[in-house]
């Protein structure tokens, strides 16, 4: 516990502005993996729902994009956050 | 932001800092951003003005293009999301629609290429005024009691409100307005700098700086770059309907509880 309160507080010394850089990258494809598994089941659920039910189409389309839209907001979330740090 | 070093000296920053034209220092200071928010207000005022003058039953011209827009979402936003009774609410969805989209078509638009909407604080001030107006009509609505009622949804066991109320109360009267700004911020900024680097990788090929070879390879970012012009319109349009109806959903999750 005392080696991890050490590490971090000398890494703020010691952490060049590169690898700040090439850390923040890391981090956005890291956050970058969960918001695309969850596009690409999102969409696959609703091609399968719209193959089944032609007359739903549209309804289930507009609620295809508003899930989207909730999934890719993380994935830009995480591209923000390479620009504040 | 090794690739943009050259041509833009302070990062990332010199694509949204814009010089102020007037008013330095005082709270009207007036640059681009706000020049284009203005833009885009005006253009809205023009259509569904000059739209509404001469009523002809079948319309024609730009009476067409402001009835086919309104109606477009009074029909994929309003009735579908909140019910028969959103069309009271379909002049204020419009608005903030056409507003939205307006502002983050000019992207892509060449004279100006740069979207309002990529400045934090017109997406801020558009979700907290999302969030006051559903905060509102919660209370109108639903009593003095909304934001109790809000965060027991119904048809939880008794013992789980431990756990359910905290998420409710930050998911709903937090976490949405937050995220509906910064869906929109994020996209924007994205898609500005990733218009950028394609444009900037484009412009260095071209340069010469190592032989005649390097222009064999201008197609590739050229291709990406035309690529990028159609997602961003497409992303343009979609993060103006994705604003619009959410805030649709919300106003209607405080008009009628869900069930």
């Amino acid at each position: 516990m005392h080696f991890l309160m050490t590490l971090a507080a000398l890494s703020g010394q010691f952490v060049s502005d590169d690898l700040k850089s090439g850390l923040a990258a890391v981090g956005y494809g890291l956050a970058a993996i969960g918001p695309g598994a969850g596009i690409g089941i999102l969409v696959g659920q609703s091609v399968q729902a719209m193959a089944r039910q032609p007359e739903m189409a549209g309804q289930v389309r507009t609620t295809m994009f508003l899930g989207i839209a909730f999934a890719e907001a993380l994935a830009l979330i995480g591209f923000v956050v390479i620009f504040i740090a | 932001m090794i690739v943009l070093a050259e041509l833009f000296p302070r990062g990332v920053n010199e694509l949204f800092d814009w010089p102020v034209i007037f008013g330095k220092d005082t709270i009207i200071a007036f640059n681009k951003t706000a020049f284009m928010a203005l833009v885009s207000t005006a253009i809205c005022i023009g259509i569904f003005f000059v739209g509404s003058r001469k009523r002809r039953l079948v319309p024609v011209g730009i009476q067409n293009v402001a009835e086919t827009g309104y109606e477009a979402v009074e029909k994929n936003i309003s009735v579908e999301v909140m019910g028969a009774e959103g069309t009271k609410w379909t002049p204020f969805l419009a608005t903030l629609f056409f507003f939205i989209f307006f502002m983050n078509i000019f992207e892509v638009i060449p004279p100006i290429q740069f979207p309002a909407t990529s400045r934090f604080a017109i997406p801020l001030y558009l979700a907290l005024q999302t969030w006051v107006i559903f905060i509102i009509v919660g209370f109108v609505k639903q009593g003095p009691f909304y934001i109790f009622k809000a965060i027991t949804p119904p048809g939880v066991p008794k013992f789980l409100y431990l756990l359910v109320i905290p998420i409710e109360l930050v998911s709903i009267f937090l976490i949405r307005p937050f995220s509906l700004a910064v869906r929109l911020f994020a996209n924007m900024v994205a898609g500005h700098v990733l218009l950028t680097v394609f444009a900037v990788m484009c412009w260095e090929l071209s340069k010469m700086n190592s032989g005649t070879y390097q222009l064999a390879f201008i197609p590739l970012p050229f291709f990406g770059l035309m690529a990028m012009v159609g997602f961003e319109i497409l992303v343009a349009l979609l993060q103006a309907y994705i604003f619009t109806i959410l805030t649709a959903v919300y106003v209607g999750e405080a008009i009628h509880p869900e069930h």
